[in-house]
Parts: structure tokens; C-alpha cells; sequence
């Protein structure tokens, strides 16, 4: 089990902010976030996109941004526990604990929820049927291209992880690859390269068409598409792909008997605790009468928590408001030498 | 104010007064009409406010911005009909629009 004074569950621009707040005033956290790497929405969405309404950044993109933040926790040496989401909370004596879907557990007296709108998952089918043969052969992602050897694949989507795969694959397997347009917005170079492959007939491309249904008894057998007017084709396939993004969801947290509002987690606004006793909401999954969705109040409001999560990690001392620019206490923390 | 008619997919409608400037997407959150998420709040970086806008309608709207149907493409069901109701923004022109809400967003 790790103790920790905070456990911070999302490692977007709030949370990551909220544990440089942390390591100012002296506790420990521990980070959580169901994507492979830091940064959140900011990294996953639009890392090349500018922002403009970063106080005092005129201008950076969200992987700029990320960057930064980064930098800026090193310091505290927290550690972060990637591509692992929490799952369940329980309170034990004043302490939380919680367990992750890997298995893992915190000891905690704060909880601060900085998960934006939820944790990434990649979008399914529409289709029913596709459950049934989830994880077997009809997949989401790909860990293991080598299963994919001389087998008949179909791939729907438009994006780069469509068309990468579906050039990929196409060296080893019979591809056909399933757009909903005549558009693809994958990379140009990508968009080439299969047009190439469709003229030397190394794949075969169906736009205009998405997918209807798939079926099988025991393995999965054919993949039935559709056109916009209804029209319906069946192709024969050994897996079914589908890359079209991630969607995402709040997922547990929704039963851990905190009040919940369109999604959103209502905070008081001295400290951003929930109805729940240790447990703070930050940044866009929190709301509150002029609540704005932006990175600056996520700012604002992960470092009122963390002193809102002092009283409870730190119940026999008093906290003392210090600036970094001229407590030593501080600068000793973020290694500044005098 | 500008009338625009949401009709859920279940068949129920809701008229109401947008006032101009705000985008479909916004009428529908703050009316609390259901079945337009709107996630990521305007910056069309989801597809969770997803319309369906029929022919007669779609034409006069100003035209898809560009990555407007990067996003659609991660929709639930899009189709030539689609569109992100965060980017229709309300002005007189679309007195009377009515745009259809899909089945579910995600």
C-alpha cells in the first residue's frame, strides 16, 4: 500500500498544477492517469493547437504547455502512475483507500479529483454484436501485429491510427479499410502512401461506407457495411478494427457517493472540497455558481485545495502562507540554492 | 432572439429563444435540453454535440470549419447530414432552424 498525503486522480494541466501547489506547501502526492503520458486533454486532444489564455503566455501549444508543468513539478520527484485508472475508494479510520484497476493502493486523508471530463477510452462500434467478439477479434488497439499475419482484416476510421495500420498491415494481411468519407485526416504522406497501395491493389478502400454489423458462431466470420442510403455489403473477415478516437467518461468515480451535476462534481469555493470529507474536485469535472472551464481557474483551484488538503495531512500543524520568492523553507523545497 | 427547434431523437421538441451570437451547441446546454453532451464545452475537440441538420437547413448554414469533420468522423453514426452544433453560431438568418439530436453521443 502507498501512503501518501494526496492522491491526485488526472494529470492534466490542473492536476499537475495542483501537485507543484502541493510540493510548495510541503505534502506528498501521488499521481494517476489512465493515459500512457502526462498532460491530459491538453496532450491528447490538441497538443499542436495554440492556447492563448494562459496568464502571462501569450501564446503555447498544449504540448508546450505540458512541458512546462512538467518542468516545473520535477523537483518534488512525485511520482505518477500511467495507463492505470482508479477504480475504488473506501474510508478507513479518516484515510481513504483506494484501489486502481492494475491493483494498486493508496493510503490517503485527500483525494483530489482533477479528471476534466472523465478518462480517455478509445470509441466503440455501434453495434452489439461487436461485444461479443471484443477483445478477440474485433479490437481497439493493437498489441500484437503478428496475430494479424495472412488473416483478412478490416479497418474502419480516417485518422492517423487507421491509415498507419491499415499500411502496416497490408504488407502481411488482406486489408480493407472502411471510411465514413472521401476524406481522410490522417497525415498527407499517409494519405498517399494509400492511395498507392489501393492502385497497385495491395488494399481495397470502401469510403462513404460505415459498418453495420458483424457475425460469426464461434469466430467472427463477416462484416456487414452500410452506405448512407441504406444499401448494405458483407465482407468476409478474420478481424475488425475500428480507430475512431477516444471518447471520454467518467467511469467510477460517479460511484463514490459524491453529489453529481451534468457530470460535473459541485465544490465549495474556499477549498474545492466535495460532500465528501478529503475529497476535492478541481478544474473541469468541478462546478460552481460562474464555474469557467478554463486552465487558469483550474490553476486557481488546485492551489486552494492543496491547502484544503493540508488541515487533513498535516491535522497538528498550522499552515503558514509563504511566496516562493522569498521563504527559504520554499526554495529549499523547489532545490533553489541562496 | 432566434428560434431554433430541437427535436430529440425519441420525437420530443423543444423550441426556444437563443439569443444570437450563441452557437446551437450553447442554447442546448443552458435550456437543459438532453441529448447534447458537449464535453470538452465548445472548442471542438469532442463530438459529443453532435446534430443531424436535414438538406433544406444544412445549405444555409454557414460552412463546415475546417476540422469540423475530423471531429464528426468520431461521432456516433454521423452522416452528409452532420454537424458539430458548437460551430452553427445563432444569428436572424437561422430564425426557425431545426436541427435533430442522434440517438446518443457516445
Amino acid at each position: 500500500m502507498i501512503d501518501t498525503d494526496v492522491l491526485i486522480v488526472g494529470a492534466g494541466p490542473t492536476g499537475l498544477f495542483c501537485a507543484h501547489q502541493l510540493g510548495i506547501i510541503g505534502l506528498k502526492c501521488e499521481i494517476v492517469d489512465n493515459l500512457d503520458k502526462l498532460g491530459g486533454q491538453c496532450i491528447e486532444l490538441y497538443p499542436d493547437k495554440p492556447i492563448y489564455d494562459i496568464p502571462a503566455i501569450p501564446e503555447c501549444t498544449g504540448e508546450e504547455l505540458t512541458n512546462n508543468l512538467i518542468e516545473q513539478i520535477k523537483p518534488f520527484n512525485f511520482k505518477s502512475h500511467l495507463s492505470d485508472r482508479v477504480q475504488e475508494i473506501k474510508n478507513d479510520n479518516n484515510k481513504w483507500i483506494v484501489k486502481t484497476l492494475k491493483g494498486k493502493e493508496f493510503l490517503t486523508p485527500n483525494i483530489v479529483i482533477a479528471g476534466g471530463v472523465g478518462s480517455f477510452e478509445p470509441r466503440k462500434f455501434p453495434s452489439k454484436s461487436c461485444e461479443k467478439f471484443e477483445g478477440k477479434s474485433v479490437l481497439y488497439s493493437i498489441k500484437d501485429k503478428n496475430i494479424f499475419k495472412d488473416k483478412k482484416v478490416v479497418i474502419f476510421g480516417g485518422g492517423d491510427s487507421a491509415l498507419d495500420w491499415a499500411i502496416e498491415l497490408s504488407k502481411n494481411s488482406k486489408v480493407t479499410l472502411v471510411h465514413r468519407r472521401d476524406e481522410f485526416r490522417g497525415a498527407p504522406s499517409s494519405v498517399e502512401k494509400i492511395k498507392e497501395l489501393e492502385n497497385d491493389k495491395k488494399i481495397e478502400v470502401l469510403t462513404k461506407h460505415s459498418i453495420k454489423d458483424v457475425s460469426g458462431n464461434e469466430n467472427l466470420e463477416t462484416v456487414e457495411i452500410k452506405n448512407e442510403e441504406g444499401e448494405s455489403k458483407t465482407i468476409d473477415t478474420d478481424y475488425v478494427l475500428g480507430f475512431f478516437g477516444l471518447i471520454m467518461q467518467l467511469g467510477p468515480i460517479l460511484d463514490w457517493g459524491l453529489n453529481i451535476d451534468k457530470k460535473t462534481v459541485p465544490v465549495n469555493t474556499e477549498n474545492f472540497e466535495t460532500n465528501k470529507k478529503g475529497i476535492f474536485a478541481i478544474g473541469d469535472i468541478c462546478t460552481y455558481p460562474g464555474k469557467l472551464k478554463l486552465i487558469l481557474s483550474g490553476f486557481h483551484e488546485g492551489a486552494l485545495a492543496a491547502r484544503g488538503c493540508f488541515k487533513y495531512a498535516r491535522p497538528n500543524e498550522k499552515y503558514r502562507f509563504e511566496f516562493t520568492t522569498t521563504s527559504k523553507t520554499v526554495k529549499s523545497r523547489i532545490g533553489v540554492k541562496e | 432572439m432566434t428560434k431554433i427547434k430541437y427535436v430529440e431523437y425519441s420525437g420530443k421538441q423543444h423550441e426556444i429563444d437563443v439569443s444570437n451570437g450563441l452557437s446551437v451547441m450553447e442554447g442546448a446546454v443552458q435550456n437543459d435540453i438532453p441529448g447534447i453532451d458537449a464535453d470538452c464545452g465548445g472548442g471542438m475537440a469532442c463530438a459529443t454535440c453532435h446534430v443531424y441538420v436535414k438538406e433544406d437547413w444544412f445549405n444555409k448554414l454557414p460552412k463546415k470549419s475546417e476540422g469540423e469533420d475530423d471531429m464528426l468522423d468520431q461521432a456516433y453514426e454521423p452522416n452528409s447530414n452532420s454537424r458539430l452544433s458548437c460551430q452553427i453560431i445563432v444569428s436572424d438568418e437561422l430564425n426557425g432552424l431545426v436541427v435533430h439530436l442522434p440517438e446518443k453521443q457516445i
